[in-house]
C-alpha cells in the first residue's frame, strides 16, 4: 500500500492504495465517486475521462499513484454548489438531447469541456475528431456535436 | 426535425398540449451529474466478488481445474469448478423461451459447463474474493488442463457429414430448420414464368452489441426469509425474475429483480445470463451478497452476439419488373448453445423478406447450427435488420437487371397506399402506410439530381473518388407482440404490457410502467401522454418502473415495443383513471356523468364551466372517502395490462450518399437522409434521437463491426481497439423527416422506433458502394466493407465472371 494525496474537485484527499490500483478504480471505489464510469479495458472508450491539472485524460490510464500531487475534477465537481445549476456544457448537452442511455455522459463532457478549453474556435470537424477517443453506442453523436459547438460557441460570444 | 403530418394525424395531436412536441428529457439531470446509479456504482456490506475462468479454447474436455494458486492469493476464499457448482442449479439449464419447433435441438445449457468447454469465454470454474482485483487475480490464477477437441466455425460446413459435433449427443450440428412456404406450386409456377430472376448470397457477419455499460449482477440474500435481491444490467428484470424463480426454484415472490440505470442494451441484456444465475445461487448459498462486473474484453465471448448468418435470396419479376415471388433460404448460426431467444431471432425476420413491396408469393425457410463460438441472440433489429438487407439488396441488382434506376424499381413494386390494412403473401397484416410518398420526400432531400451528375462527372474524369447512392426501403414489425401469435409461434410467454396509473391525495400522480427504460427517455414520455390527458403539469407526474417489488406485472422492453404496448397500456390505465375521476364528479356535481366535460384538467357540466370540479378536488375526495358514490372503492388508481391486437409496422426510405477512395479502399458517407414513419410520435427529440444512433449503428455493421474468428475458434476482436465501434469522427451527418401514417392498431397510433435506423442503414450504405463502384465492375460488397475489403474487391473483380454477385 502506498499513501497518496490529491485534491479532487477542490478537496485535499489521502487515500491507501495500491501501486497498481487505477485511478479510476480508486475515484470509483475509495472515494464513491462513480459518476466517472468504466466501459472497457484498453483505454478505448474515454467514459473514464476526467481532468487532471485541468487536462481531459482517461482516468483508467493512470495509477492513482501518479496522480500523488495533482488536482483531479470528475462530473461531480463541475456542477454548481450541491447541484444547483448544471456546467454549461453539462446544459447544452441537456438541451440538444446529447444523452440517452447517460453512461458514455460523463466521460464525454469531460473531454468536451477540455476540448473547447483548449481550442476555443472549433468546427464541426474538429469537434468530431476532438472526441475521437470517446465513444458512444446510444446518440449517433451529431446531437453531442451540436452541443459542444453551442457551448463552445456561447463561450466565444462571452469573450 | 422537419416533420409533415398527415390531416388525420394533425387531427390527432392538435388537442394536446406535450404530445407531439419535443421536450427535454427528465432524465438527463441525474445522468449529466454523475448522480445515476449503474449496476457497479451499486455496492453492499459483506459483498463478495465473483471471478470466472472462462475457456481459452473453442471446443475442449476440461480434464481438471486446479485452484491452488489461486487460493494463495490475498482476498481469495473460494475456487469453484462445474462439477463443485452443478449442486446449485441440479439438471436446471439455462433458460431458452423460444423452442420454434417441436423437434429443436436445446442441449442443456449450465451456467458453469462441467466436462466440456464449447466455445472461447465458456465459463469454466468461478472464484469468489473480497475486492475486484482478487477476484480479477484468482481468476487468472486458476490452472485448467484442456484437451483439444475440433471445433466448428463456419456455419455453410456445419451440416456436412464429416464435421465435428459440438454436442456429440445430438448428432448433428442441426438445431432446427423452420419453413414459411404457404404455397410452394405458386412460387415455382412464378420462378418458371419470371422474365428476370435474381439469385444472391450474402453473409451477415456476427456483430458484439456493445453497449457502453458492459453487464453487471450484484445478488443481495434476505437469510432468515429466504429472499433473493437481483440487481442486474438488464432490459428484462421481469423476465429474469420469472426464469431465476425456474431455474433455481426459489419461490417467485421471494424474488425481487432492480434494473438500476442501465447504460444500453440494444438486445444484448434481453437475455438471462449465466452470471445472473451465478450471483443468486452463490449468494443465496453462502448467504452473502455476491456480484460481478463484466470486463470489456469479458463481453465481447460473455455476452451474446448479433447476426451470424448466411443468406440466399432469389426473386422472380416480369418484364418491368414487378416481383412475383421472392425465395429465401437462411441459415443460421446460433453459436454453442440457445440463450433466451437465440432460435427465434431470425424468424423475426422471416415474415418480412418481400420488403415493403407487394410480393404475391413467399418462400422461407430457415436453417439453424450449432458453433462453437458465443451464442447469438437479439441485437438491435434482431431478424429485421438482415431481411431487410437481403431484399433491398436484391432490389438493386433487380433494377440492374431490369434497367431501371434503384427508385424506380421500388415505386414499381411498393404495396400501394390505399392497399392498408394489407395482408401480405407471408401471413402479416399490416397497419398503415405510404411507402411512395415516403421515397419521394427522401429523393428529393438527396438533391439526387445534383448528385447524379457529380457522380456522372467523377466517373467521366475517372476520379479515384467516386460517388455511390445507396437507397434502403424498409418496413419492420415491431410492437411485439399479440400473445395469440407469440402461441402459434411457440414463444414461451405472452406479449401485452403493463401499466398503473394512481392519483395521490394531493393530486401529483404515480405511473408504475412494465416497460424497463435503458436510454430510451420513456419518464419523459409516459408523463407526457399522462399529462395530456390529465390536464395536468409533467412534472406532476412521476415514472416509477424496473423494480419488480414497484412495478410487479411487466414484459419489459426490447423489440420496439414500449411506446406501442407499454405507452398504450399507460395510456388505457390514465382513460380509466379518467372514467372513476367522472364518477365522482358527477356525484360532486349531482349530474349526469354522459353531461360532463373534462377541460383543462377540470369536470363541469357541457355548457356550465362556471360550476367545475378540478383533477385536485377529485384526487382529494378519493383519498377522503368522505362523499364517494355508493360502493365505490376510495383510491383513484387503475391498472391496465394490453395486449395489442397487432403488430405496427414502422418504415421508412434511407438514401445514403458515400463516396469511395478507389485507391485506399475508404469508404466515407457523405450524406444520409432518412425518412420514417414511426406513426405518431410522443417526443420528436426522441424520436430524432433514436433514429440517429440506430442508423450509426446500421452503418457500422456496413463499414466497420465484425466479430472476427479465426478458423479454429479464437475470436480475435476481443476489445474496442480491434472491434471498431464507429466513434464521432467516422459517424456521418444525418438529415431527417417523417412522414406520418398513424397506426390503426393502438389509440395513439403510434409505431416505434427503436430499431428503424439500425433496420434501415446497412443496406443504404452497401447499396451506395457498390453503385459507387458499379463502372469498375463491380456488383457485390462484403460487410463490413472495410478498406481493404473494398481495396481487394476492386482488385480482383477483373478475375471474376462479370455480372453476378452470387
Ligand atoms: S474505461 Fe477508460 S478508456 Fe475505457
Ligand atoms: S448515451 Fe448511451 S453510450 Fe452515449
Amino acid at each position: 500500500m502506498k499513501s497518496i494525496t490529491l485534491a479532487v474537485n477542490g478537496t485535499e484527499r489521502k487515500l491507501d492504495v495500491e501501486p497498481r490500483t487505477l485511478l479510476v478504480h480508486a475515484l470509483r471505489d475509495e472515494l464513491r465517486l462513480t459518476g466517472t464510469n468504466i466501459g472497457c479495458d484498453s483505454s478505448s472508450c474515454g467514459a473514464c475521462t476526467v481532468l487532471v491539472d485541468g487536462q481531459s485524460a482517461k482516468a483508467c490510464t493512470m495509477f492513482a499513484v501518479q496522480a500523488e500531487g495533482t488536482s483531479i475534477t470528475t462530473i461531480e465537481g463541475i456542477s454548481g454548489a450541491e447541484g444547483a445549476g448544471l456546467h454549461p456544457m453539462q446544459q447544452a448537452f441537456h438541451e440538444h438531447h446529447a444523452l440517452q442511455c447517460g453512461y458514455c455522459t460523463p466521460g464525454m463532457v469531460m473531454a468536451a469541456i477540455s476540448l473547447v478549453e483548449e481550442y476555443p474556435e472549433l468546427d464541426d470537424r474538429g469537434v468530431r475528431h476532438g472526441l475521437e477517443g470517446n465513444l458512444c453506442r446510444c446518440t449517433g453523436y451529431q446531437n453531442i456535436v451540436n452541443a459542444v459547438l453551442a457551448c463552445a460557441g456561447a463561450k466565444e460570444e462571452q469573450s | 426535425m422537419n416533420t409533415t403530418m398527415t390531416e388525420t394525424e394533425e387531427a390527432a395531436t392538435t388537442s394536446y398540449t406535450h404530445i407531439g412536441k419535443a421536450r427535454l428529457r427528465r432524465e438527463d439531470p441525474a445522468l449529466l451529474t454523475g448522480e445515476a446509479r449503474f449496476i457497479d456504482d451499486l455496492t453492499l456490506p459483506a459483498e463478495l466478488w465473483l471471478g470466472i475462468v472462462r475457456s481459452t479454447e473453442a471446443h475442449a474436455k476440461i480434464l481438471g481445474v486446479d485452484g491452488r494458486a489461486a487460493l494463495e492469493i490475498e482476498g481469495v476464499s473460494e475456487v469453484l469448478s462445474g462439477a463443485d457448482l452443478a449442486p446449485l442449479w441440479g439438471e436446471s439449464a439455462l433458460p431458452c423461451a423460444w423452442p420454434v419447433t417441436d423437434d429443436m435441438a436445446n442441449p442443456p445449457h449450465l451456467p458453469v459447463a462441467t466436462s466440456v468447454a464449447k466455445y472461447v469465454g465458456d465459463a469454466v470454474a468461478v472464484v469468489l474474493a473480497t475486492s475486484r482485483y482478487a477476484a480479477a487475480d484468482g481468476a487468472a490464477a486458476v490452472l485448467v488442463d484442456y484437451e483439444q477437441l475440433p471445433a466448428v466455425t463456419d456455419i455453410e460446413s456445419a451440416l456436412a457429414t464429416d464435421a465435428p459435433l459440438v454436442h456429440e449427443s445430438l448428432g448433428t450440428n442441426k438445431s432446427y430448420t423452420w419453413p414459411l412456404i404457404p404455397n410452394p406450386e405458386a412460387v415455382d409456377e412464378a420462378f418458371a414464368n419470371a422474365a428476370h430472376t435474381i439469385s444472391e448470397r450474402y453473409v451477415q457477419q456476427r456483430l458484439i452489441p456493445a453497449p457502453m455499460e458492459p453487464r453487471g449482477v450484484l445478488a443481495s440474500p434476505g437469510v432468515a426469509n429466504g429472499e433473493l435481491t437481483l440487481y442486474s444490467a438488464t432490459q428484462v428484470p421481469h423476465i429474469l425474475k420469472v426464469m431465476t424463480a425456474v431455474t433455481l426454484g426459489i419461490p417467485e415472490h421471494k424474488i425481487r429483480v432492480v434494473a438500476p440505470s442501465v447504460g444500453g442494451g440494444f438486445g444484448c441484456k434481453l437475455n438471462v445470463y449465466a452470471e445472473e444465475i451465478l450471483c443468486s445461487a452463490l449468494a443465496m448459498d453462502r448467504g452473502v451478497p455476491v456480484r460481478w462486473t463484466e470486463g470489456r474484453s469479458e463481453a465481447a465471448t460473455a455476452t451474446i452476439q448479433g447476426r451470424g448468418q448466411v443468406q440466399h435470396i432469389e426473386l422472380a419479376a416480369d418484364t418491368d419488373g414487378k416481383v412475383t415471388a421472392v425465395r429465401v433460404k437462411l441459415l443460421a448460426d446460433m453459436g454453442a448453445y440457445l440463450q433466451l431467444v437465440t432460435p427465434g431471432v431470425p424468424l423475426l425476420g422471416g415474415f418480412l423478406y418481400h420488403g415493403c413491396y407487394d410480393i404475391p408469393n413467399y418462400s422461407f425457410e430457415c436453417t439453424s447450427v450449432f458453433t462453437n463460438k458465443t451464442p447469438t441472440d437479439a441485437y438491435r433489429g434482431a431478424g429485421r435488420p438482415e431481411a431487410t438487407y437481403a431484399i433491398e439488396r436484391a432490389m438493386d441488382s433487380l433494377a440492374i437487371a431490369v434497367g431501371v434506376t434503384p427508385e424506380e424499381i421500388r415505386s414499381r413494386n411498393f404495396i400501394a397506399a390505399d392497399a392498408f390494412p394489407y395482408e401480405s403473401s407471408a401471413g402479416l397484416v399490416f397497419d398503415s402506410g405510404d411507402y411512395q410518398t415516403v421515397l419521394d420526400k427522401a429523393v428529393a432531400m438527396a438533391n439526387l439530381d445534383t448528385v447524379r451528375t457529380e457522380q456522372t462527372k467523377r466517373r467521366a474524369d475517372k476520379s479515384n473518388k467516386l460517388l455511390g447512392i445507396g437507397f434502403s426501403s424498409y418496413v419492420e414489425m415491431c410492437g411485439l407482440a399479440p400473445s395469440r401469435v407469440l402461441a402459434s409461434l411457440n414463444y414461451g410467454a405472452g406479449g401485452w404490457e403493463a401499466a398503473t396509473v394512481r392519483v395521490l391525495p394531493t393530486a401529483k400522480v404515480q405511473v408504475i410502467t412494465g416497460s424497463t427504460p435503458h436510454g430510451q427517455g420513456h419518464e419523459t414520455s409516459w408523463s407526457m401522454i399522462v399529462a395530456d390527458k390529465l390536464g395536468i403539469d409533467p412534472d406532476d407526474i412521476e415514472v416509477l418502473h424496473s423494480d419488480t417489488a414497484i412495478s410487479p406485472t411487466g414484459l419489459d422492453t426490447y423489440g420496439s415495443r414500449s411506446l406501442s404496448v407499454g405507452g398504450t397500456a399507460v395510456f388505457m390505465a390514465t382513460d380509466k383513471v379518467l372514467d372513476k375521476a367522472r364518477l365522482i364528479a358527477a356525484h360532486q356535481l349531482e349530474a349526469n356523468e354522459g353531461d360532463l366535460e373534462y377541460v383543462d384538467g377540470s369536470f363541469n357540466v357541457k355548457g356550465t364551466p362556471t360550476a367545475a370540479v378540478p383533477f385536485a378536488a377529485i384526487a382529494f375526495a378519493a383519498f377522503t372517502a368522505h362523499d364517494l358514490p355508493d360502493g365505490m372503492e376510495p383510491n383513484l388508481e387503475a391498472h391496465v395490462t394490453y395486449d395489442p391486437p397487432n403488430f405496427t409496422f414502422p418504415n421508412g426510405t434511407h438514401i445514403a450518399i458515400v463516396e469511395v477512395d478507389t485507391q485506399t479502399g475508404d469508404v466515407a458517407i457523405v450524406d444520409y437522409v432518412a425518412v420514417d414513419d414511426c406513426g405518431n410520435q410522443i417526443n420528436p427529440l426522441i424520436v430524432e434521437g433514436q433514429i440517429h444512433g440506430g442508423v450509426l449503428q446500421g452503418a457500422a455493421q456496413a463499414l466497420y463491426e465484425d466479430a472476427v474468428y479465426s478458423e479454429d475458434g479464437q475470436i480475435v476482436t476481443v476489445n474496442l481497439g480491434d472491434y471498431l465501434v464507429p466513434s464521432a469522427a467516422e459517424a456521418p451527418t444525418y438529415r431527417l423527416a417523417s412522414h406520418v401514417t398513424p397506426s390503426p392498431t393502438n389509440p395513439m397510433g403510434v409505431k416505434g422506433v427503436g430499431e428503424a435506423g439500425t433496420i434501415a442503414a446497412a443496406p443504404a450504405v452497401i447499396n451506395a458502394v457498390v453503385d459507387a463502384l458499379r463502372p469498375l465492375g463491380v456488383t457485390d460488397m462484403a460487410m463490413p466493407a472495410s478498406p481493404q475489403t473494398v481495396w481487394n474487391t476492386i482488385n480482383n473483380v477483373n478475375n471474376e465472371a462479370p455480372g453476378g454477385a452470387s
